[in-house]
């Protein structure tokens, strides 16, 4: 039989049932080939249920550090009964099927095209363990044990991981090393060797290991958020959790144990969005986490806040739409509704990270950028990102950054006889002054209305002060084009007429793409887009292209119809590339799509350009 | 409404507060509410209040919601900060400005199908948490910016001026702010400006969520046959009817009960509202007792007004979440930002 034979570059999925304390021992294993040297991805797929369902653990292991999903699977830990048939299909041929052969199985169960590795664990478990708890606990671990044996993984490595885990619960730690070991016996003297091997090596460097939603509450720790108003939904409540976590560890005033900071759950994302609204227009920085459904309920306040233009930081952490859709799985496909989020004419600043790093600068970003431009600033990330520990560059915060708190007027400028004129361009860049409540005692104060208004912020529905303001809006606008977060261009080895555009999550599977494409000889340009508004350097590096792929995980190319909509583009100079069944995209799925198509330009008449 | 604007110059001699402001300085635009709205009163209440307990103006943020009292903000206190959010969210917003800088007095003005409908939720909320606000609820019983439909505060059995009947059951903003935590609950009515204002007053001075439901009869939408909140002639003093366009309005009442004593807003059906003003004997500091009174006269048909009750040593959100005493919209980045070094040591815990 064919075995693959495979060292630092292989997909192991962990099959467990949700629950069951697998997700910590998945953890272990993953950080114990990081610790080898050795890059990996690891990915949660798990359903929308707290005990009993079925959960998978997926861990590309990737010395040449590709970290998007590679799909394929070519070890399965099968250790949910419930879900066997599904596991074993999934390995590849060649690959291997490790068991739990306490109950036998019938041979029909397995598949002749495969290796499988059967070890009796909960027999295991049940001989040395009286506690039902324990015995369940124990077996991921044992299993882990026989994993780093079959696979080489240096066992020191995960003793190290349990002293950092259990550090003070010398009992614990104990129990656990002797349930790897268990582990380990069992294997070295019944288990054949695999060819699926991890060896140390030098690919990690200085890296970091995190979530998305972590990174993304730090950045707001960093960034001066004090106000976070939020209400549970998956994927995106760990950011308020992580939140409420480094703000106690950071924000805590060490003489008075006063908090500089407020955190509330509110009743509903209504609410959530309306305080970190009245904060925001109060001058305490704000910010709020939700998903999809949230931003839903969101989208009138949202209209407020664009309209009466106060600061407003919103971290979408995407899940798999519409309704009630995929809550546990990925997508981006949000782009459109948070885009133009809110009736009538309406445009959001949106910040697209591509892994944890730029979820924490970006997070701080959103506040500054909130601040300096008074709108609405979305920072759109996914359940991919978030929910998932990803290795990316650490973090990083230049000593002395000051917040940019964007046009205040003060107390002082208004005495010095400042003109204060609320919603007045004086400066030319569509962004008008502002003042905080209680600035002065006889001058500054307005009143802020969702109705329209003249330049002095008073009641009017006349249709040239009506033009005035949402003008002076497309013309701030234009201006955030500017501050955002410029797009990253990657130029081909060789030149090419083909571009290709892509953001967010993506980013490591396209990298991967590349890489592929190109040893393939398909050559593309590659522009990451950061955010919207699009700055000029979009519409220059399409217009110099004569095919420009949109990857995008969404159905309907919602990133595709915002640059056909803003930059008025024909859509046939951009071809969708489009992944969107929950998982997250792979390079596999992009090089072949991408590959389909140039093939099929190449037959193809070369179009016709039509210059604007 | 009127269109001539109130002139700027003050009067030498009118009277200063001790913060050096004379009652005018604590007016706003020009009311754009039908004439004798009690809303308008309502806001002359404020004024009042806000003046006597020499509270400078512009240390008062004043929200509001959408509708007819959500517009009042605008029509006091004009050199405050002023908010009109979205309908039926003024709590939220209100809250989150309150955690921004807990300085300030927070004005909160809402309406009956603001707060009573569509912002049941928000009300109910914000009072579970203690943010200290004063919330008043101008309550007539109809939508009147959209012409008079029920809000959710219409008794049963009240027939709007297109000759519907409200067959729903009345939600009762008093009882559900007892029930649901408020430190401070009153019932005024807009008629009495005399038990208005100390209410008002001792609103502003709590230290946690102040609840007061005002009685503002609507004179253009609720003042038929068939409604239970109109008020047609209940004193010998109000005899002018106004009439503005073909809006038939109604007077305002205005009158000064003794405690105990009920205010009756005759109905032209025949039925009649009451309005039975709290006796000095009350204990508003207990809140079971305040229920039971409250419930005592609903259930003989009279809506009790006045102080029910006040929780005097109460505390608000910000002593619930141990916020720093200084307004956290004054933190700089040398107080909120860990800095780098920090940074350096967390990065080397994720490895």
């Amino acid at each position: 039989m064919n075995r693959i034979e495979a060292t630092n570059d292989f997909v192991v999925k962990f099959a467990n049932v949700n629950g069951s304390g697998s997700a910590s021992a998945n953890e272990l294993f993953a950080k114990a080939v990081l610790r080898m040297g050795v890059p990996v991805a690891p990915r949660n797929i798990f359903p929308s249920n707290i005990q009993g369902l079925p959960t998978w653990y997926e861990v590309r292991v990737t010395e040449a550090g590709w970290l998007g999903r590679r799909g394929g699977i070519d070890m399965m830990v099968a250790m949910n009964p419930q879900t066997w048939a599904q596991d074993v299909a999934e390995v590849e041929p060649g690959g291997y099927l490790f068991y739990d052969s306490t109950r036998p199985m019938p041979a029909s169960a397995f598949r002749p095209d495969i290796n499988v590795i059967g070890m009796p664990v909960t027999a295991i478990c049940n001989a040395t363990y009286e506690d039902p708890r324990q015995r369940t606990l124990f077996k991921n671990i044992m299993v882990l044990g026989a994993l780093s044996v079959l696979m080489d993984i240096d066992p020191t490595v995960i003793e190290q991981l349990f002293g950092e885990q259990y550090r003070g619960k010398e009992r614990l730690l104990e129990s656990n090393v002797r349930a790897l070991n268990a582990g380990r016996s069992f294997a070295k003297d019944h288990l054949q060797g695999i060819g699926l091997k991890v060896r140390r090596a030098d690919k990690v460097g200085d890296r970091i290991f995190v979530e998305g939603n972590a990174a993304a509450a730090l950045g707001c720790v960093y960034g001066g958020a004090t106000v976070c108003a939020w209400y549970p939904i998956t994927p995106s409540s760990s950011v308020a959790e992580a939140f409420e976590k480094y703000c106690q560890k950071f924000r805590v005033d060490p003489a008075t144990g006063e908090h500089h900071y407020a955190i509330v759950q509110a009743e509903d994302e209504i609410a959530s969005i309306g305080m970190v609204t009245g904060a925001g227009w109060n001058g305490a920085r704000a910010f709020t986490a939700t998903s999809g459904p949230g931003v839903s309920l969101m989208t009138e306040f949202i209209g407020l806040a664009y309209f009466a233009e106060i600061p407003v930081t919103i971290i979408n952490v995407q899940r798999g739409g519409p309704s009630t859709g995929m809550p546990t799985r990925t997508q981006q496909a949000d782009l459109l509704a948070c885009a133009y989020a809110s009736h009538g004419d309406t445009k959001h600043v949106l910040l697209l990270p591509q892994d944890p790093g730029e979820c924490f600068s970006m997070a701080a970003d959103a506040l500054d950028l909130a601040d300096r431009l008074q709108t609405p600033v979305f920072l759109m990330t996914d359940l991919d990102i978030g929910m998932n520990q990803r290795l990316c560059e650490p973090f990083q915060w230049q000593a002395g950054r000051e917040y940019d708190r964007g046009k205040v007027m003060t107390a002082e400028q208004l005495d010095a006889g400042k003109e204060f004129a609320r919603y007045k361009d004086v400066d030319g860049d569509g962004i008008p002054w502002r003042t905080y409540p209680a600035t002065h005692a006889s001058k500054g104060a307005y009143f802020t209305r969702g109705t329209t208004r003249n330049p002095q912020a008073a009641y009017s529905e006349a249709g040239p002060d009506y033009l005035y303001n949402v003008q002076r809006l497309l013309k701030k606008f234009a201006t955030a084009a500017t501050i955002v977060p410029q797009p990253v261009v990657r130029t081909a080895a060789k030149k090419s007429r083909l571009g290709v555009l892509y953001f967010g999550s993506t980013a490591p599977a396209m990298d991967e793409a590349l890489t592929a494409l190109s040893a393939a000889g398909i050559h593309l340009d590659a522009m990451r887009l950061r955010a919207f508004p699009f700055p000029d350097s979009v519409n220059d590096f399409i217009a110099s292209h004569d095919h420009v792929f949109v990857v995008e995980q969404n159905r309907d190319a919602q990133m595709r119809s915002l640059l056909i909509n803003e930059l008025e583009i024909d859509p046939a100079w951009l071809i969708k590339v489009l992944h969107y069944d929950g998982t997250p995209i792979t390079a596999r799925f992009i090089t072949q799509t991408i590959t389909e198509h140039v093939h099929a330009l190449a037959v193809a008449p070369r179009r016709e350009r039509i210059h604007g | 409404m009127t269109y001539i604007a109130k002139p700027t110059l003050h009067h030498p001699t009118l009277t200063r507060n001790k913060v050096g402001y004379t009652r005018r300085d604590y007016e706003g635009k020009v009311s754009t509410l039908c004439a004798g709205c009690g809303h308008d009163s309502i806001s002359a209440a404020i004024v009042q209040a806000c003046w006597s307990l020499d509270i400078a103006p512009h240390r008062v943020a004043k929200l509001s919601g959408i509708g007819c009292s959500s517009k009042t903000p605008d029509y006091f206190l004009g050199a405050s900060h002023g908010f009109n959010t979205v309908h039926g969210r003024m709590p939220s917003v209100l809250t989150g400005a309150n955690l921004a800088n807990r300085e300030l007095l927070y004005m909160g003005v809402s309406g009956d199908g603001d707060s009573a409908s569509i912002g049941l939720g928000q009300f109910a909320h914000a009072m579970r948490r203690g943010v200290r606000m004063v919330y008043i609820v101008e309550n007539n019983g109809v939508y009147g910016l959209t012409k008079g439909q029920f809000s959710a505060t219409a008794d049963r059995g009240s027939k709007s001026k297109k000759g519907a009947v409200n067959n729903d059951n009345p939600v009762d903003m008093v009882g559900m702010a007892l029930q649901l935590g408020a430190t401070y609950v009153a019932r005024g009515f807009s008629g009495d400006k005399g038990q208005l204002v100390p209410l008002i007053e001792g609103a502003i001075r709590h230290g946690g969520a102040a609840f007061i439901d005002v009685i503002s009869p609507c004179v253009a939408f609720n003042n038929h046959a068939g409604s239970t909140r109109s008020y047609d002639h209940v004193r010998a003093h109000n005899e002018a009817v106004s009439r503005i366009d073909f809006i038939d309005l109604a007077p305002e009442i205005h009158a000064d009960p003794a405690p105990g004593e009920v205010i009756l807003l005759p109905q032209p059906d025949g039925s009649q509202m009451r309005l039975r003003k709290l006796d000095a004997g009350h204990d508003p500091t207990d809140r079971v007792a305040a229920m039971h009174h409250l419930q005592t006269l609903q259930s003989r048909g009279e809506v009790v007004t006045g102080l029910l009750y006040v929780d005097p040593e109460a505390q608000d959100l910000h002593a619930a979440l141990n916020t720093t005493s200084r307004p956290l919209n004054t933190l700089n980045a040398a107080e909120l930002c860990p800095g780098p070094a920090a940074l350096a040591k967390l990065n080397a815990s994720l490895r």
